[in-house]
């Protein structure tokens, strides 16, 4: 069980406002998509969510403990690009996370234990639909392939939320219909809480089962940094928790 | 016609092209020592090839006089041997050095300042210091190689561990990575190829302290032979040993960049 609260939640930068008076709650095995303009401080949101940013005024609890204020691997994270890891090929990409938590000391796994994780890593693997690229690295993988790997690598660690930061914005639009696919039955097969920034529309609609829109409500011409963003709107959606 | 900007040599063309300027100073050194040769056979200047072969021949297959021993090879031992030491040193220190500040924030804002300071201190300025305090052997020439070049590795890999992209260090995090497992699974393997890029580019730095050291106080070396034959203006002496000298920094530059190729696939993918 993972419930995600936001109480009174304040950001600024310096006396800028980004967030304001944000309250929130989340239930276990949401899919929570977040929409709003450039600026309005989803990102933001996303970051603190994340544990890189921190509130400055307000609370921010998972299942009633405030949030860790460092990145850890209960909430998992797929950025647009940059977060795979240019030295290892795609199943060593996805065996790290394994890796990292068996092996305290050297990070890498032997034996048997290594064999377990290598047939976990493979079994994901042919999941995302990377089976054939596992000796690839991934700088050789089209931008759909290694949204997948970057996906696949973070659900390997079964983060109990996954936070996803416009991950198919870079995509050509073919290719994001298989990805919503995907994040769907990974959502539904590793039953975790989902946070996805997005800029469309559509998607935050055909793929959530909660909908949030960030806009500012007061605005100060002649000093715009003076109010920050809130939830404007919190749409329940019906999702797709049926469907799978 | 195509712009100049768009015309290419092909493959013959470019060998040709690259072969072009050492034959003509080849060619210009040749007819230069003939001329002052012919002038005057005594001239030591710029001496012939067949004067440079038998020196060759002397130097490199012929014990010495003197000592009984073979002075190119003695040479090429001993300076390989102090560049090679203060190159590993180097890029060891620099390696750990530059991976901690690169990494840590609390290190960064305690040593780097240091480091920077370090790295602006003229080497050579100190090697009185280094004679004074290590003595004349090969501690002291070995240091100011290190001294150097290592600042310059260390700041070098600092930056390009700082340059890997947040997302990479914020990833690892999620997936569970201690600081210490971030050093050794993420940022010291994307490092390695770095660090080769910055021993190469140091090998020139290396050579010049080394042959420096070598010049003020040693008793065999390359850089040692050049400034002790300078004396009896032996031209036959410089010029090959600085031709030798050229080709080991070639063929060390050459092997690093063969090393970084074959070890370091990925990084051929950037």
């Amino acid at each position: 069980m993972t419930q995600v609260t936001v109480k009174r939640l304040w950001k600024e930068f310096d006396g800028h406002v980004v967030l304001e008076n944000v309250n929130l709650h989340v239930d276990d095995h949401e899919f929570v998509t977040i929409i709003g303009a450039s600026g309005c401080g989803k990102t933001t949101f996303l970051k603190m969510l994340l544990g890189v940013e921190s509130a400055s005024r307000g609370e921010f609890l998972i299942d009633g403990a405030p949030l860790a204020a460092e990145p850890g691997p209960d909430r998992g994270i797929v950025f647009q690009r940059y977060s795979l890891f240019p030295h290892l090929n795609v199943l060593e990409n996805l065996l790290l996370g394994l890796e990292l938590r068996g092996a305290p000391l050297l990070g890498r796994l032997f034996g048997a234990a290594r064999r377990r994780a290598l047939d976990r890593a493979r079994e994901l693997l042919e999941a995302v639909g990377l089976k054939d690229a596992a000796d690839k690295y991934p700088a050789q993988l089209s931008g759909g392939m290694q949204q997948r790997l970057s996906i696949a690598q973070s659900v390997i660690c079964e983060p109990k939320i996954l936070l996803l930061d416009e991950p198919f914005g870079a995509l050509d639009p073919g290719i994001t219909a298989d990805m919503h696919a995907l994040i769907l039955k990974l959502w539904n097969t590793h039953k975790m809480t989902i946070f996805m920034v997005t800029h469309d529309l559509k998607e935050s609609f055909a793929l959530g089962t909660r909908l949030l829109v960030f806009d500012k409500v007061r605005v100060d011409p002649q000093a715009p940094e003076a109010f920050g963003a809130t939830i404007t709107f919190n749409i329940p959606l019906k999702g797709h928790r049926g469907a799978a | 016609m195509r712009r100049l900007v768009n015309q290419h040599p092909g493959r013959g063309g470019t060998i040709l092209l690259c072969m072009l300027p050492f034959v003509l100073l080849a060619a210009a050194y040749l007819g230069y020592s003939h001329a002052r040769l012919a002038e005057n056979p005594g001239d030591k200047l710029l001496p012939a090839p067949a004067t440079i072969a038998e020196t060759i021949h002397r130097y490199a297959l012929e014990e010495d006089e003197r000592s009984g021993d073979y002075l190119l090879w003695i040479d090429t031992y001993a300076s390989l041997r102090r560049l090679l030491m203060g190159l590993s040193i180097s890029a060891l220190a620099g390696m750990a050095l530059g991976l901690a500040v690169g990494v840590v924030p609390y290190v960064r804002a305690t040593i780097a300042p240091l480091i920077a300071a370090v790295s602006l201190i003229p080497p050579l300025a100190v090697l009185p210091i280094l004679f004074i305090a290590v003595g004349l052997g090969e501690l002291a020439k070995v240091t100011l190689i290190v001294i150097g070049v290592a600042p310059v590795i260390v700041r070098d890999l600092a930056m390009r561990a700082q340059e890997l992209p947040n997302e990479q260090i914020i990833k690892a995090q999620t997936l569970g990575a201690s600081t210490w497992q971030l050093v050794i699974r993420v940022v010291l393997p994307q490092m390695w190829p770095r660090l080769i890029d910055a021993m190469r580019l140091s090998l020139g730095s290396a050579w010049l302290f080394l042959i420096a050291a070598e010049a003020i106080a040693s008793t065999e070396g390359l850089g040692y032979r050049i400034f002790l034959v300078r004396r009896y203006l032996a031209m036959d002496v410089i010029l090959p040993y600085v031709a030798w000298i050229t080709l080991l920094a070639f063929v060390m530059d050459w092997l690093l960049r063969l090393l970084r190729a074959k070890t370091f696939a990925w990084a051929a993918y950037r």
